[in-house]
């Protein structure tokens, strides 16, 4: 087990001076959300391992400009400006409003692109017309968006805030929502194609996009400025957002250009003709294949973090459980308030500490080290508490026999009590692996694309929640199958060497030592 | 008892108690080398704690200790355990095997492995040596065949021996009993004392503390009867059994039926 500390000890440090994440000559980094959707940014349903989106033609027309090659860094929408702070990124560019909160942490360009709100409701319903109609009404809307600080002001309106815009308009569909109020391009890429839904009333407000760059980086900002000049001066802006259907009057006016389209909406009509396709069985079969690749690699993140942190766990796990049940008073306390404080602050905030609040004091890890770090630290709170409970089970006998043989009290603890406490622990321990695979999803909060992520960015590109969502639990079965097989065998395993009840169907009573 | 040799053990007044209760009220015994020793009381007199304060698995609270050279001494309860202190229980403890009631093998382990683990460990003998060692205890404690099973497989009987073998293998100057046969069924018990018995044969010395008043009256050198805390009487076997001079020993011996005439 020493050997196991020490290996893994090297390893985090390892991991530190790799994680420097500066800019590189020559390259334009992008940070932006893929979940996102159309029309910003999502992967080809044609070809899964290429972006589009009109955000996307954007950039790299910008980054041609700037004389600089673009790279794409994924990151949650949530925390885009988190990850701008964090020089993950150059700029970001993913429908970043341009408001006061925002202009307060970081600066934008010149809006790229101007738009508004858009209610929508079923075809059938009459009632609803204008903002003021909603009052008393159910609507949907994104979480935390200026969609939903507008529902805020009108009053009295039933806001329902959802994750993503594909389950807001089934929930209108369905009947769940009487209306949803989303950004124009989202209400026409997802509300549009659906022939249950309308949209009516008035445009509402006024959204400027712009691409957010890290405060005080204006020699950055005056390019980008000048770079997007000069598309909208040769027409090209204007010719992506026509390809994407998506040039309205809002926009002409900022843009100070009022002539007649020039291009065709090849996109939307791209997009909406991928959405119709009544699909037979062997063309889902085939899509379904086609997301191989993507969730491949994803599964290979979720395997790998998850291997890792438990790793993590286990070590460190049992180094708090000695401390506590054997260390001397202050050490044991200390292991004590680390298993309390873990265990009662939620996970997610301890990634986001690690992640976006250690940079404050100069450590930056990689997003995997991160992720590694954050759920190990995490589940060695839950890991210790096993191993205690496995030790406090070893009889007293045991301790005293070794100590009259004329052993240390370490030499005891290491060849007598604790081989003794870790066969009790294994299968708990082997389930709780199980679990930690399940939470390694949080990790997509700090920029690693695992399976739940991959997951949504599926869904959301081919509008598809339940067949994906089976085949993504499929993977997440597969993945824990053998470590559920595992649990079991070292249950019965363990019940035979240390002489427990128990060896077939019958469970080891004196196993379960989560209840303690 | 006039055969003395050397004085091996020597305790002078070693007082313990465990809350505000006194368990040992100055115990003050010499025991030589090679005798086997027997020690009897009613339960709660303090025999048992008396036996694991000789190898230091009860600290004592005041008192000396010298077994072969080895001295632990304390001044006081109020006197916290020195370094040397603890350096010296861990030195007795090399010196001092030890058998309890419930065996307290190590499950996880081999028979062969328990036996050898000390030597390995805390004499740092070479792994082929210690179990060349231990195979040849195993022997001697009739336990030939059991060398690779485990202890979960053993009788109560077997596992106590195989426990015997344990402490033989750090070569210990003397071996403790604590209620070596309470946990064993009837017939199992002949099969440890005959251990003991052999080994009283080759001069090792021993202290039991035991309920086995036939084996404690015609093995023993001398035994010794403790209650309340205190050395009561000491005297050989026949001795104690049918002419104690004592009114608390011939109060406990009393109760015991068929062991007074």
């Amino acid at each position: 087990m020493r050997r196991l500390v020490t290996a893994l000890t090297l390893l985090l440090f390892l991991a530190l001076p790799s994680s420097a994440l500066t800019a590189s000559p020559g390259i334009l980094a992008w940070g932006g959300d893929t979940e996102g959707g159309a029309p910003y940014m999502f992967q080809d349903p044609r070809d899964l391992e290429r972006l589009i989106g009109y955000e996307v033609e954007i950039v790299e027309a910008l980054a041609e400009k700037m004389g600089l090659k673009p790279r794409f860094v994924q990151n949650g929408w949530d925390n885009l400006i988190p990850g701008l702070e964090r020089h993950l990124y150059d700029v970001s560019i993913d429908g970043l409003e341009i408001t006061p909160e925002h202009q307060d942490v970081v600066d934008f360009s010149m809006p790229y692109y101007v738009t508004h709100l858009q209610i929508g409701v079923r075809r059938d319903n009459f009632d609803i017309g204008s903002l003021e109609d909603c009052r008393g009404r159910i609507v949907g809307t994104l979480k935390q968006s200026y969609s939903q600080y507008v529902l805020e002001t009108v009053g009295d309106v039933d806001i329902r805030t959802y994750e993503d815009e594909v389950n807001a308009y089934s929930d209108l569909v369905n009947g769940r929502l009487e209306a949803t109020l989303f950004d124009a391009p989202i209400a026409l890429y997802y509300g549009g194609p659906m022939r249950e839904i309308k949209f009516v009333g008035p445009e509402i407000g006024r959204i400027e996009y712009g691409i957010a760059v890290r405060k005080g980086e204006e020699e950055l900002l005056r390019t980008v400025n000048r770079a997007l000049t000069e598309l909208r001066d040769s027409g090209e802006l204007r010719s992506i957002l026509e390809r994407w259907n998506l040039w309205n009057s809002l926009t002409a006016r900022a843009l100070q250009d009022y002539g007649p389209a020039r291009t065709e909406p090849v996109m939307y009509t791209r997009w909406v003709a991928d959405l119709q396709p009544e699909l037979t069985w062997q063309d889902r079969i085939n899509r379904y294949l086609s997301f191989l690749p993507t969730l491949g690699r994803a599964a290979l993140t979720t395997m790998k973090v998850s291997l890792a942190s438990m790793t993590l766990a286990i070590a460190l796990g049992l180094i708090l459980a000695l401390l506590r049940v054997f260390g001397p008073k202050p050490l044991s306390t200390l292991s004590m308030l680390y298993v309390e404080i873990i265990r009662g602050t939620p996970v997610l905030i301890q990634l986001f500490f690690i992640f976006y609040g250690l940079p404050n004091v100069g450590i930056r890890l990689d997003p995997f080290t991160a992720g590694a770090l954050g759920l190990g630290l995490n589940y060695a709170a839950y890991e210790a508490e096993i191993y205690r409970a496995g030790l406090l089970s070893v009889p007293k006998g045991q301790m005293e026999a070794a100590l009259g043989l004329g052993m240390t009290r370490n030499q005891a603890l290491h060849h007598v009590v604790v081989p003794q406490a870790v066969r009790l622990v294994l299968p708990p321990v082997t389930n709780d692996f199980i679990s930690l695979l399940k939470d390694s999803s949080l990790v997509s909060v700090i920029t690693l694309v695992d399976l739940t992520k991959a997951y949504g960015q599926l869904a959301t590109t081919y509008y598809d929640y339940f067949g994906t969502g089976l085949v993504v639990a499929a993977i997440y079965l597969l993945l824990g199958l053998p470590f559920v097989r595992l649990a079991r065998w070292t249950e019965a395993k363990m019940a035979l060497a240390l002489g427990l009840p128990g060896k077939g169907k019958k469970r080891p009573s004196g196993l379960d030592l989560r209840l303690f | 008892m006039e055969e003395r040799s050397r004085a091996l053990i020597t305790v002078r007044d070693l007082r313990k108690s465990f809350d505000d209760e006194e368990v040992l009220a100055g115990v003050s015994i010499e025991i030589s080398e090679g005798d086997l020793v027997s020690v009897i009381g009613p339960s709660g007199c303090g025999k048992s704690t008396f036996l694991r304060c000789l190898n230091g698995l009860e600290i004592l609270d005041s008192g000396t200790i010298t077994i072969d050279g080895v001295t632990i001494s304390r001044g006081s309860p109020e006197e916290k355990p020195s370094r040397a202190f603890m350096e010296a229980t861990h030195e007795l403890r090399k010196e001092v095997g030890i058998v309890f009631q419930g065996f307290n093998l190590f499950p996880h382990k081999t028979v062969l492995e328990n036996v050898m683990l000390a030597p390995v460990v805390v004499q740092g003998a070479r792994p082929e040596r210690a179990e060349a060692e231990a195979l040849h205890l195993l022997g001697k404690v009739g336990l030939e065949g059991y060398a690779h099973r485990y202890p979960v497989t053993l009788s109560g009987g077997q596992a106590q021996r195989a426990a015997i073998a344990r402490a033989l293998a750090m070569s210990p100057k003397v071996m403790l009993y604590d209620e070596p046969t309470s946990a064993l069924d009837p017939e199992l018990v002949g099969e440890v004392l005959q251990v003991m018995k052999d080994l009283d044969g080759e001069g090792m010395t021993q202290v039991i503390v035991t309920h086995e008043m036939r084996f404690a009256r015609e093995a023993s050198d001398y035994v010794v009867f403790m209650d309340r805390g205190e050395i009561v009487e000491v005297a050989d076997g026949d001795e104690m059994f049918t002419a104690p001079r004592n009114e608390r020993t011939r109060d406990f011996l009393r109760h015991l039926v068929g062991v007074l005439p």
